[in-house]
This record gives structure tokens, C-alpha cells and sequence, in this order.
């Protein structure tokens, strides 16, 4: 009996089915959540640049209208970018950070499943604005003028914007998460510069995130109001500079771009060592490279502005910026070479990808430099060299990183080995495949072929080298596929997977794959970087007392509960509310407040 | 016993702090004494007229006069560990940095 | 739980730096929200000086109102302050009082708010043509284009609303947001007064609570202090001198 005003719920307690998952707040499932969204994201997003490979594969094609393909081109980006690679990394972020920092789950258990079920609804939100007829349509940057209401009348924009503030909510709730958790939950004996490099890159990552989305939030409040209520922020005939939105939101996409391929960076940093059988060389120097790049990230926005006539100086300030900002990238690839060097090398097949990615993120940073020159960037700008460049950062960069990390911690999470020869074509195939996708796009750039375009004659010169992309496109998907068979096949019937399968070298390992729910069955004492490594090694004094954590008798666990989902139903119900009707809105935010009052005053079941 | 079960969950935000003092509640008095003079102040420079564009350094004193006091008075930073003002200064630096490098980009300095 | 008492516990384990979880999620927090509102005042100040027409923050700024308006935020900061203290020196009866009154306090910030953006949309221009007196800028440009030939007076409404110039634009979203702060703040430190009437609600061994709000309350008043210089003390200056 409760004399609370408020019913109280008890605590779920689902041990297994569908409802155990809906009320999860274990940090392996909800990765395992994270991971599986994130993935068909991915193909769906692929499944948009195959519809514009196909469009793009001869001159003068007509198998998609204009109006179509640049809602295909918006989705596109959109959809990789904030639903598949930055979910991709949050996986890893949830099922890896707590079990290398030697934890039982993160700081804030049930903000943990609010940002998985945000997520979700923020990638219903936007896939659903195809089925409402109206996707996006200006870019996944969606510059002004373009994006107000008097050149995009539909619904398109406000999907765009409604869809990216609520995946904003999720991501920052995450990131708060993960620096309380990296701060404040450490195994005793593991400080900061102890800590593994992925936890290092996520830790700096989370903490980049929660300083940018804020100016994206509020770039779109503006937009929002600007197209819904009449005010003038971007609305030039009342003195409005269009110009403020590409600022607003360059000083966050810069550095989101950085929340992109940092996780990536993290992911290699851990296999590279692993299959060197070496510890990575200059590990104080990469992470400290990692944090310049974060820090420097904030000072090179307008590089991405350099043809809008923000005038000389700006433009030389930014090209210099710029440029400086490859110096602590080439540091953290050379540091890469050293630890292969003179290391025992076992190409597995995360090897292979870590391996890629140092070769195709060079490439994309090479291009990388070119642009960062305002002056050669004025011919580069909104050509397929730019695209060139950012596939190879992004696929080249990320994607590879991201695959590197599916095989290398699948036996962790699934608890069995993939096939490994399966493994490795699939990477030949990726890798040959992405190159012949994205190396031609140079040329086409620089002959001047422009973004953007549906179409293009055939007098251009253009034509074969488009449909030699679009051929490196089909071996993608096949690799694709491949990788989807191999994993779905090896999770349901692989050979069981040992807790160490490839002799690593932190935390996790030290444990069963899969990790029982509690993780650990006591709080491991660390000494070192790499302590797994050392242990196993006997590189380490006096073994600490068992159970030297303080920790006695019962492991405690966080309880489930329900109402991570209900405030995300809330916000899910308020983002179509704000598209296209306010007393909707109201009622999202009515269930919002529900659920987060239900959520600070939710008892504690006892634990049996 | 359902009061019992919150009140459980609440006791995870039980704080034994060994810590730092607390002001006294004339310490926090005298602040807000503070907080009201620098703002009478801030109105009263408001009128000198003959100050022009030299009122931006004296409100801009006077403001961060005030905004330093709650911060650490009020919101405790200065008798906390700092992990918190690390935390709260990376934000607030960073927000400062970008406000000015916009209005340089925007021409507010000439010298763009 | 009989567990090793430790300088910090979080429902029975210690944490790496000693500190609570929420706590240093609160901060990281705040450090956060600062790129919010720095977003909003760089929009702000972006377009200072820049509307193409009135009313300006000359034609409609009382700076003698905002001023009581502002007294009574950074009142309701050493309420708010007072009440955590009496909490931990285990008087309700004091917390209730001061929370109560932070409270009211908040709202009456809140009700200026609605009453100086009321006036605003409502403003309302009165130019004698005979003796016009010192004229803004704005209200010069209405005098030239109205006190023609055989007219004594000019009277109209011409309201600012965020949708009449860059000025409106700006300066209703930043302050509205913030406005939206110091809501969702009132709404959190009723919740906390009501529920301090529960039997073992509030305990000074539970201040963490009223802490945290605190914190949350404070920044929002902090935020003001920026806004009433930058937007309103500086209202009158039209961007840097050429």
C-alpha cells in the first residue's frame, strides 16, 4: 500500500523473453539493442546509396525523379551518420566500457536503456518520414534558405529536425553516462592512464559529444521556429545572415565528425597490440593525440565553409587550423606502424580490418589535407572529391574500424567464433569493394563532376567511372551479406568461444564469453596498463588478496524497470506531435513526465 | 513498505562525506548582500551616459564579479573537489570561445 | 546496509574519486547547458544592431523593471541556498520555509517575464509632433515618415514579437528558453516542497536531492546575470563603434 500520490509500479522482474529485454537495464543487452538497430540501419542506409548508384551508374538515367534522389542523398547521410555510425560505436560503447574499467554495469543503469529506446525512436521518426511521403530533402546539413518554409513547404524538415533532436537526448544521456561512468567507476588500482585505449577514445568522445550537441539543439530550435512560428533567424529579407546556419552547424558538425572516428581510432588501438603480441607503442602519446584532436576540432569549422565568402583572413586562419590538425593524427598512424613493428603478427580478420583501416583512413586524410587549403579547396568544394574524401574517413575510416571490433569482441558477446575464412573474404571484399566504390570519385571531383546532382550527360566524360563505382557498390552489398551470413550463422551454431580467444590484453578477456550477468566475480585489482596481459604473463608482484576490492558477500545489481521506455514513448509521441499536432505534443510530454517522476520515485525490489 | 522500498532507492543518494565546510548562513546572507550591491551597481553605471562604449569592461567586471560568487558560493565550487570546477570550466571556457570567435566572424571586431 | 563505510557510497560501493555519480553528472551537466545558452547569446549578439526595422531594445527595454526582476532571481538564490543549509542542520520546518519561498520567488521572475514580454507585444508608440523631445532612432524614423504637415500627435501599436525583427527574434528564444529553465526549476522545487510533507521524504541524510536542484537553480540564475548584462544592460549600444 503506498500513500503516495502516484501508483506505484513494483520493479519488473523478467528473467528471460521479450519483456526481460523491454525493461533491461544491463549494459551487455542493451549493446547488444544498440548494436542489432544500429546494424540494419546500416542496410537500409545502403540500400539509399545503392538507389543512387543505380541513378548515377550512366548519364541521363531516369530510374529516380530529382525530388527523390535528393531525399535519397539527405537520408543517406543522415542515416549513417546519426542512426548507424554513431550507434554502432555507442554498442561498443555499452558492452565493452563497463567490462574494461572492470565494472558490473554503468554509472546510471536506467539513463543507460532511456538513450537505447530514444534512439529507437528517433530511427523510427526519421525512416518514417519515407512512409509519410516526405523524407528530408536538403542534405543531412540542410542549409538555409533552403530548409525554410517558403522553399520546403511539406513535412520533410521538421522529420529532420524533430528526428535529430531526439536522437541529441539520446545520445547526450548517453555520453553523461559514460564520463560518470569512466570518472567515477573505475576498478581499484586503475587510473586514468592505466586505463585501455578504447575506453580512453570513448571517454574523450563522450565528452565532445556533450559539448557540441547543444549548439546543434539549439540551431534547430531556430530552424524549427523559423519554419513553424514566422521568426526571422534565418530569414534574410529581415536582415538574417543564412550564413549564421552553416556556422551553428559546422561548430557542431566538426566535431561530431571527430565523435565519429575517435570510437574507430579506440577499436583499432585494441586489436593492433592484440594481434602484435606488442603493447602499443607510445600509448601516452596516442592519447594524448586524441585529446589534441578533440580540443583542435573546435577551431576548424568554417573549413567546411570556404567557398561562402567569409573573406581572407577567416579563410587563411581555418586553412591553418586545419592543416595543423593532421600533425596529432599522423602521430597516432605512425604510432599504429610501430606497434606492428617487429611485432608476432597473426592477420585474423580483425587484424585485417585495423590494418585497412590505417591504409583507407590515410587515403582519406591525404585528401584531407588537400581540402584544408582554402585556395585548392575553392575547385574541390561540392565535388566528388569531397565525397571521395569523407567515404574514405568515414568507410575507409569508421566502418573499417567498426568491422574490426564486430569480429573481434563477437566472441565475446555471442560467445562463439566466427569463421574465420568466411571472415577474411569478407574483408577482401569489402576492401576491394570500397575502393573501387570511392578511389574513382577523385578523378570524377576534380574533373569537376558537382554533388548533389541526379544526374549528368554524357558528354561530362563521367560515365565510366561512375559505373565502375557503382560496380565496387555491388561487391560492398555482396560483402555485406556475406558478413551478415557469417555472423547469424557462427552466433547460432559456431564452435563455443573460449574467454580468451585471441591471448588479449585487458579486462574483458579475463572473463567468460558471454560475461555472466554480474560481469565479475570479483572486482579485479589492477596494476597496470594492459593488466590482463601481465597477469597472464605473471609480469605482475604479489597477486593482490582476492575480493581486495572491499566488495563482501552479495553482488548487488541494478533492477529493471519500465520507465526508460515509457518517458522515450513520451518523447517518441511529443517529436510527431511537434511535426503535426501540438495537442499531441502535449500529451508526449504529459507521458514524458510520467515517466520521469515514476522513474526518480521507483522503489527498490529486494533482490530476491 | 512501498515508502520503505523508495525511501531504499533514495538512500543510494546518501552522501558520508567527510568534507569540506559549508558556509555559515551569514556567510550566504553577505553574499547575496553582494549579489544586490554589485547589481545596483550594474543599473547605476547603466546611466553614466558619458561611459559610452566604456561600460562594456565595468559590466563586464561587475557580471562576472556576481557570477563567480554563486558559482562559488552558492553552487560550492570553491570548497568542493576540483574534478567539479574541471568539469563545469571545460563547458563554460569553450561556450566563451565560440561566442567570441562567431562575433569575430561576424564582424563585430573589425578585424575580419 | 551494514557495508564499509567509506567516504562515498553509491547504494554500497565506493566510487574511483570519492564523489557521488549524480553529482558530477549534475556538473557535467551545467558544463554542458553552457554551450546551449552560449549558442543563443552568440545568435543574440550576431544580430545585434542588424534589424532593418523597430521597435529596438531602446524603444522598449525598462531597465527598472528588469532590474527588480533580476533582485528577485538572485533573492531566490539565497533562499534556495538557505533551505539546503537548514536541511542539513535538520530543520523541514526551515526547509519547507525556504523552499516555499524560492518558490515564489522563481514565479514572481517568471510572472515579470510574461509581464515585460505582454508589454512588449503590446508596445505602443506615442511621438508629439509639436514637441518631440529626444527621439530613438527608431522613433525618429516614424516622426519623418508621420508628423507631416497639420499633425500634432502620433500614436500606434507597434509591438515586438519574435516574429517583428532580428531583435524580437533573438531576444523572445534566449529569453524564453531560459524562461523554460527557470520553469522546469520551479515545477522540480515544488515537487521537492511536497514532498518534504511525506514522512521521511526529506532527511538531511537524503540532501543530495535538494543539492542537486539546487545546483540546477542556481545555474539558471547565473545564466540571468549574463543575459541582463550582455542583452538589457547592454541593450542600448548598437554592436562594436566603427
Amino acid at each position: 500500500m503506498t500513500t503516495l500520490p502516484i501508483p506505484m509500479i513494483k520493479r519488473p522482474l523478467h528473467p528471460t523473453g521479450i519483456w526481460n529485454w523491454i525493461t533491461t537495464i544491463d549494459h551487455k543487452k542493451i549493446g547488444i539493442l544498440y548494436g542489432a538497430t544500429a546494424f540494419i540501419n546500416f542496410l537500409i542506409g545502403g540500400i539509399e546509396a545503392i538507389l543512387i548508384r543505380a541513378q548515377l551508374s550512366g548519364s541521363n538515367a531516369d530510374i529516380i525523379t530529382p525530388e527523390v534522389y535528393n531525399q535519397l542523398f539527405t537520408m543517406h547521410g543522415t542515416t549513417m551518420i546519426f542512426l548507424a555510425i554513431m550507434p554502432l560505436s555507442a554498442a561498443f560503447f555499452n558492452y565493452i566500457i563497463p567490462l574494461q574499467i572492470g565494472a558490473r554495469d554503468v554509472a546510471f543503469p536506467r539513463l543507460n536503456a532511456f538513450s537505447y529506446w530514444a534512439f529507437l525512436a528517433g530511427t523510427i521518426i526519421l525512416h518514417s518520414s519515407w512512409l509519410f511521403g516526405e523524407a528530408p530533402n536538403s542534405g543531412w546539413f540542410s542549409y538555409a534558405p533552403l530548409t525554410s518554409i517558403a522553399y520546403n513547404p511539406g513535412h520533410g524538415m521538421d522529420f529532420w529536425i524533430v528526428g535529430l533532436q531526439v536522437l541529441g537526448i539520446a545520445s547526450l544521456a548517453a555520453s553523461f553516462n559514460f564520463i560518470v561512468t569512466i570518472i567515477n567507476m573505475r576498478a581499484p588500482g586503475m587510473s586514468l592512464m592505466k586505463m585501455p585505449l578504447f575506453t580512453w577514445m570513448t571517454f574523450i568522445t563522450a565528452i565532445l559529444l556533450v559539448l557540441a550537441f547543444p549548439v546543434i539543439t539549439v540551431a534547430l530550435i531556430e530552424l524549427m521556429f523559423d519554419r513553424s512560428f514566422g521568426t526571422n533567424f534565418f530569414f534574410a529579407p529581415a536582415g538574417a545572415d543564412p550564413v549564421l546556419w552553416q556556422h551553428l552547424f559546422w561548430v557542431f558538425g566538426h566535431p561530431e565528425v571527430y565523435i565519429l572516428i575517435l570510437p574507430a581510432m579506440g577499436i583499432v588501438s585494441e586489436i593492433l597490440p592484440t594481434f602484435s603480441k606488442k603493447p602499443l607503442f607510445g600509448y601516452s602519446t596516442v592519447i594524448l593525440a586524441g585529446a589534441i584532436i578533440a580540443f583542435m576540432g573546435w577551431l576548424v569549422w568554417s573549413h567546411h565553409m570556404f567557398t561562402v565568402g567569409l573573406g581572407p583572413i577567416p579563410n587563411s586562419v581555418f586553412t591553418i587550423t586545419t592543416m595543423a590538425i593532421a600533425i596529432p593524427t599522423g602521430i597516432k598512424i605512425f604510432n599504429w606502424i610501430f606497434t606492428m613493428w617487429k611485432g608476432s603478427i597473426t592477420f585474423s580478420t580483425p587484424m585485417l580490418y585495423a590494418i585497412g583501416f590505417i591504409v583507407t583512413f590515410t587515403i582519406g586524410g591525404i585528401s584531407g589535407v588537400m581540402h584544408a587549403m582554402s585556395s585548392s579547396d575553392a575547385q574541390q568544394q561540392d565535388t566528388y572529391f569531397i565525397v571521395a574524401h569523407f567515404h574514405y574517413v568515414l568507410f575507409g575510416g569508421a566502418i573499417m574500424g567498426i568491422f574490426g571490433g564486430l569480429y573481434y569482441w563477437f566472441p565475446k558477446f555471442a560467445g562463439r567464433m566466427f569463421n574465420e575464412k568466411m571472415g577474411k573474404i569478407q574483408f577482401w571484399l569489402l576492401f576491394i569493394g570500397q575502393n573501387i566504390t570511392f578511389f574513382p570519385m577523385h578523378f570524377v571531383g576534380m574533373d569537376g563532376m558537382p554533388r548533389r546532382i541526379y544526374t549528368y550527360s554524357s558528354e561530362m566524360g563521367w560515365t565510366a567511372l561512375n559505373a565502375l563505382e557503382t560496380a565496387g557498390s555491388i561487391l560492398v552489398v555482396i560483402s555485406v551479406a556475406l558478413f551478415l551470413y557469417n555472423i547469424v550463422k557462427s552466433w547460432r551454431s559456431g564452435e563455443k568461444a573460449p574467454d580468451d580467444p585471441w591471448d588479449a590484453r585487458t579486462l574483458e578477456w579475463s572473463i567468460s564469453s558471454p560475461p555472466p550477468e554480474y560481469n565479475f566475480k570479483e572486482i579485479p585489482e589492477v596494476q597496470t596498463v594492459d593488466d590482463w596481459w601481465a597477469k597472464k604473463r605473471g609480469l605482475l608482484g604479489e597477486q593482490a588478496p582476492s575480493g581486495g576490492s572491499g566488495e563482501k558477500g552479495e553482488i548487488h545489481l541494478p533492477q529493471p524497470s519500465f520507465w526508460p521506455l515509457v518517458t522515450a514513448i513520451g518523447i517518441f509521441i511529443g517529436g510527431y506531435g511537434l511535426i503535426y499536432s501540438y495537442p499531441a505534443a502535449i500529451v508526449g510530454l504529459a507521458i514524458m513526465m510520467i515517466g520521469v517522476y515514476s522513474w526518480s520515485f521507483e522503489p527498490v525490489n529486494d533482490p530476491d | 513498505m512501498a515508502t520503505e522500498n523508495i525511501n531504499k532507492a533514495l538512500d543510494s543518494n546518501i552522501v558520508h562525506t567527510t568534507h569540506s565546510e559549508h558556509p555559515s548562513a551569514a556567510t550566504y546572507f553577505k553574499v547575496a548582500m553582494a549579489l544586490c550591491l554589485l547589481t545596483g551597481l550594474e543599473v547605476v553605471v547603466f546611466f553614466f551616459e558619458w561611459l559610452s562604449y566604456g561600460i562594456i569592461p565595468v559590466l563586464a567586471i561587475l557580471s562576472v564579479a556576481k557570477f563567480a560568487l554563486v558559482i562559488m558560493f552558492y553552487m560550492h565550487l570553491k570548497f568542493d573537489n576540483k574534478l567539479f570546477s574541471t568539469l563545469f570550466l571545460t563547458g563554460l571556457f569553450l561556450a566563451i570561445g565560440v561566442t567570441f570567435a562567431l562575433m569575430a566572424l561576424f564582424r563585430w571586431f573589425h578585424v575580419v | 546496509m551494514a557495508e564499509a563505510t567509506v567516504s562515498n557510497h553509491e547504494g554500497g560501493h565506493q566510487t574511483t574519486t570519492g564523489l557521488n555519480h549524480r553529482k558530477m553528472l549534475m556538473w557535467v551537466f551545467l558544463g554542458s547547458d553552457c554551450m546551449f545558452f552560449a549558442t543563443l547569446i552568440a545568435t543574440y549578439l550576431v544580430y545585434k544592431g542588424k534589424s532593418l526595422s523597430g521597435p529596438m531594445p531602446i524603444d522598449v527595454f525598462s531597465i527598472p523593471v528588469t532590474t527588480v526582476s533580476t533582485f528577485v532571481l538572485l533573492m531566490s538564490s539565497m533562499s534556495m541556498v538557505l533551505a539546503y543549509s537548514a536541511l542539513r542542520k535538520g530543520s523541514l520546518k526551515g526547509y519547507r520555509t525556504w523552499m516555499i519561498s524560492t518558490v515564489i520567488l522563481g514565479s514572481t521572475f517568471l510572472g515579470f517575464q510574461t509581464f515585460e514580454f505582454y508589454e512588449f507585444a503590446n508596445h505602443h508608440v506615442h511621438i508629439d509632433c509639436i514637441n518631440p523631445g529626444e527621439l530613438t532612432d527608431y522613433e525618429q524614423g516614424l516622426f519623418d515618415k508621420n508628423c507631416t504637415e497639420g499633425v500634432d500627435h502620433y500614436d500606434a501599436q507597434h509591438g515586438l514579437t519574435p516574429k517583428t525583427n532580428l531583435f524580437g527574434t533573438t531576444f523572445f528564444v534566449l529569453t524564453g528558453l531560459h524562461g523554460t529553465h527557470v520553469t522546469i526549476g520551479v515545477i522540480w522545487l515544488m515537487s521537492l516542497f511536497l514532498y518534504s510533507f511525506k514522512k521521511g521524504g526529506v532527511t538531511p541524510e537524503r540532501d543530495l536531492d535538494t543539492d542537486l536542484a539546487a545546483l540546477y537553480w542556481h545555474f539558471v540564475d547565473i545564466v540571468w546575470i549574463v543575459i541582463f548584462a550582455v542583452v538589457y544592460l547592454f541593450g542600448v549600444f548598437e554592436g562594436f563603434p566603427t
